[in-house]
């Protein structure tokens, strides 16, 4: 039994049963494909993430914002009057997390490439766009640039959904796309 | 046996009864230090377990019993004191039990594993206080730059030191059995389960020092910064690498209690230890899974970690799937239940919560836990995953499911066995891993189903009526955290059937006499012999396992195809 030794010394040496080989080798079958799939995806896939990250100061990505902000803000929206902002496609566009938003509100065109940088100014926080379900863990001091593609017009949720304190839950941000001119 | 010389002090005069269920030689200190540790593993069962009901209703939309900051209060200590705490009070019972006990060995030095006993207790309560203090809501997880109080972090790094003391004694004690030949061969194979969990401990405990130590000095002003990616990456080490430990412990307990009720004998040792060594050589870089989609980690480095080098320790999980419940028809067939492919199954003593509560977490941890595990620790699906209701879905249905079920139902047989009372309320406990099982399949199912339509995990309010701009997840999400809710309720009555059952057995149960154990023998008489003698190969027939096994894989493969659709179908990122 499983609770006391092995009743033959040399267990090792015990022939194996032969539904046990066909399933362990099924199983190690099985991993490699699980493990080239994601290899694979990186060259035919469409999401993956990207791995361009900068260490920066909060201070500089706020600045880097803000600078996009007072270019490209066409209105303002929500009961705290945050910019929306339609910066020209192909162009770098920036949403900083901080206790408790995202800053600022973008208006991207549809099917158009988009460099996004996202960063934190105090906390960890979650970029969580939905409906899409496009889940980006964000760090202070880290910059994450990725390229991004908006499908589909509409309004699109940024949640907060790394827990970042009591005001979390109210950590809403934005995104619109609109047709492409 | 070697002679061994010995300097200083003598070994201790251990004092031991001799089992009458099993005849094994029981060393008094080791039977109390596994009472002990296994009545303060219930007590934070219960506490983190209310904690849990309070935050399973706070999150049913139509309840949302708690104010934000009790809700976040109760979700820190609901994850450390049933994840930590009651999980891994366990496990020491469970490492002295394959220690001392089944290898009818003294235990090394009581008084070091009383001194390990008492410093994660006095760690555990500090970190309860702090909790309850209000100011260390910071989730289990405390991600810097957040800051717990001082004594959050100083209460676990006690907890852990106690942890390690309590290791070394159960290593001590294999070289102690080693030394006096208390056996012959090799150590069994639910010891070589304990031997493989606690090596990883070993590994997780030094991950958790290595960060926490550093963690306490910068909450009391002594170190200025500690890097985000780092913490997270330094923390996993041991905040997965435990989950590791947890999956050697119940799965050791799964042979275990085959073993006992079935006198079960594993297919093929070989296998099945080829399969706990894979857990040691690869679980440890699951630290990856929580990393998938962070800044400054390259997909090189993700792809091999999150995947166990080549899915390697998925492959001793998967040998187990098949091992244990072939161990547990073998017998069965070697009893006579050999009509059809599933008459061993039907016939199985199902009115025995231990072996009702060991097949549940098998089935539950092989079908929800595990294959959502794999799919959520695909590099790419996880940006449709990651920190969503998935993620506790997934775990829920891998250390709900899998260890706590399966240490729930070892428990019917260490109450008799190690407490020597009879089990109280037989129905209750008949019923109780059915009632426990089916509340943790809805909870992993439905927090899964709303992490697949974005709700947020750890989250207070998925109105966000507060918030300055508007956002509605789907009606159905609603409809998920609702059924969630519900599911939990049961969980959590199912949880109250075992700590009732238990408590009572434990303080009011009848002695169980030595008269008593050979009047009602509590193992199978004979079982043992009748199943002793094969493994070889050709000799062994399985078609239920096979099938079963069939029926997972083709479900597994599926479901793994799916999400890489759903995937598929979201914006275009690079």
């Amino acid at each position: 039994m499983a609770i006391h030794p092995p009743e033959k010394r040399i267990w090792w040496n015990e022939p194996l049963e032969k539904s046990e080989v066909t399933w362990i080798t099924i199983a190690f079958i099985w991993g490699l494909v699980m493990f080239f799939t994601m290899v694979f995806w990186h060259f035919t896939g469409e999401q993956n993430l990207s791995n361009e990250a900068y260490r920066i100061h909060p201070e500089t990505f706020a600045e880097r914002t803000e600078a996009m902000v007072d270019q490209y803000t066409v209105r303002e929206e929500g009961e705290t009057g945050l910019p929306v902002v339609h910066p020209p496609p192909g162009s770098d566009v920036y949403m900083l997390a901080r206790l408790w938003e995202w800053w600022p509100i973008l208006e991207l065109e549809e099917g158009k490439n988009y460099r996004l940088h996202l960063s934190s100014m105090d906390w960890q926080h979650g970029f969580s766009l939905q409906p899409e379900n496009i889940n980006i863990q964000v760090h202070p001091g880290y910059e994450l640039v990725l390229t991004l593609t908006p499908e589909g017009i509409g309004e699109y949720g940024v949640v907060c959904n790394e827990y970042c304190g009591i005001g979390h839950h109210q950590m809403v941000g934005k995104i619109h796309v609109v047709a492409a001119k | 046996m070697a002679s061994i010389a010995h300097t200083g002090t003598l070994p201790r005069a251990a004092e031991f009864r001799t089992c009458p269920d099993t005849g094994l030689k029981v060393d008094l200190a080791a039977e109390k230090l596994i009472r002990w540790n296994a009545v303060v593993a219930v007590v934070f069962l219960a506490i983190g377990g209310f904690f849990g009901l309070l935050v399973a209703l706070t999150r049913w939309p139509a309840v949302h019993l708690l104010p934000a900051e009790w809700f976040y209060l109760a979700l820190t200590a609901h994850g450390a004191d049933v994840l930590l705490f009651w999980i891994i009070f366990f496990e020491i019972a469970i490492l002295y039990f394959a220690s001392a006990i089944l290898l009818s060995c003294r235990l090394a030095t009581p008084r070091l594993a009383w001194l390990g006993f008492w410093l994660m207790l006095a760690g555990a309560l500090l970190a309860n206080v702090a909790v309850l203090q209000g100011e260390s809501s910071v989730m289990f997880t405390s991600y810097v730059p957040m800051q717990a109080a001082p004594h959050f972090y100083l209460g676990l790094i006690l907890f852990a030191v106690g942890t390690l003391v309590a290791v070394a004694v159960f290593f001590g004690t294999l070289v102690i059995a080693k030394d006096e030949g208390t056996y012959e061969g090799s150590v069994p194979l639910v010891t070589f389960g304990a031997i493989a969990a606690a090596i990883i401990a070993v590994f997780t405990i030094t991950s958790g020092a290595i960060i926490l130590i550093p963690t306490f000095l910068w909450s009391v002003g002594l170190i200025s910064h500690i890097d985000p990616v780092i913490y997270k990456v330094v923390w996993w080490g041991m905040g997965h690498s435990s989950q590791q430990i947890n999956v050697c412990a119940h799965v050791a307990v799964w042979y275990a209690i085959a073993a006992m009720v079935l006198g079960a004998k594993p297919l093929s040792e070989k296998v099945s230890r080829f399969a706990f060594l894979m857990y040691i050589l690869f679980l440890q870089i699951a630290a990856a899974h929580h990393l998938l989609v962070e800044p400054g980690i390259s997909s090189e480095w993700k792809i091999f970690n999150t995947s166990y080098a080549l899915y390697l320790a998925v492959l001793g999980s998967l040998i187990h799937g098949l091992s244990v419940p072939g161990a547990i028809e073998a017998a069965q067939r070697r009893r006579g239940y050999t009509k059809g492919v599933f008459e061993w199954l039907r016939k199985a003593p199902w009115g025995n919560p231990a072996f009702a509560g060991m097949f549940l977490s098998l089935v539950m941890f092989g079908f929800i836990g595990g294959i959502s595990g794999v799919v959520l620790g695909s590099e790419q699906i996880n940006l449709i995953m990651h920190n969503t209701m998935y993620v506790p879905g997934h775990f829920h249905g891998t250390v709900v499911a899998g260890t706590t079920l399966a240490f729930m139902a070892i428990t019917y047989l260490v109450v008799p066995l190690v407490f020597r009372r009879e089990i109280m309320f037989k129905k209750l406990a008949q019923w109780q891993p059915y009632v426990f099982g089916l509340g943790v399949a809805g909870i992993s199912l439905f927090m899964m189903g709303a992490g697949t339509l974005g709700v947020s995990r750890r989250h207070w309010d998925i109105t966000f009526s507060d918030a300055p701009v508007a956002f509605d997840y789907p009606g159905t999400a609603f409809l998920m955290m609702g059924l969630n809710g519900v599911f939990g309720v049961l969980a959590a009555l199912g949880g109250l059937m075992y700590v009732v059952v238990v408590v009572g057995s434990v303080f009011f149960g009848e002695r169980r006499t030595e008269e008593k154990a050979r009047a009602e023998p509590l193992l199978p008489q004979g079982g043992a012999e009748a199943v002793a003698s094969y493994g070889s190969e050709g000799t062994l027939k399985l078609p239920g396992t096979i099938t079963l096994v069939t029926i997972f894989f083709v479900a597994f493969v599926l479901y793994y195809f799916v999400n890489w659709k759903f995937l598929s179908e979201v914006w275009p990122l690079s």
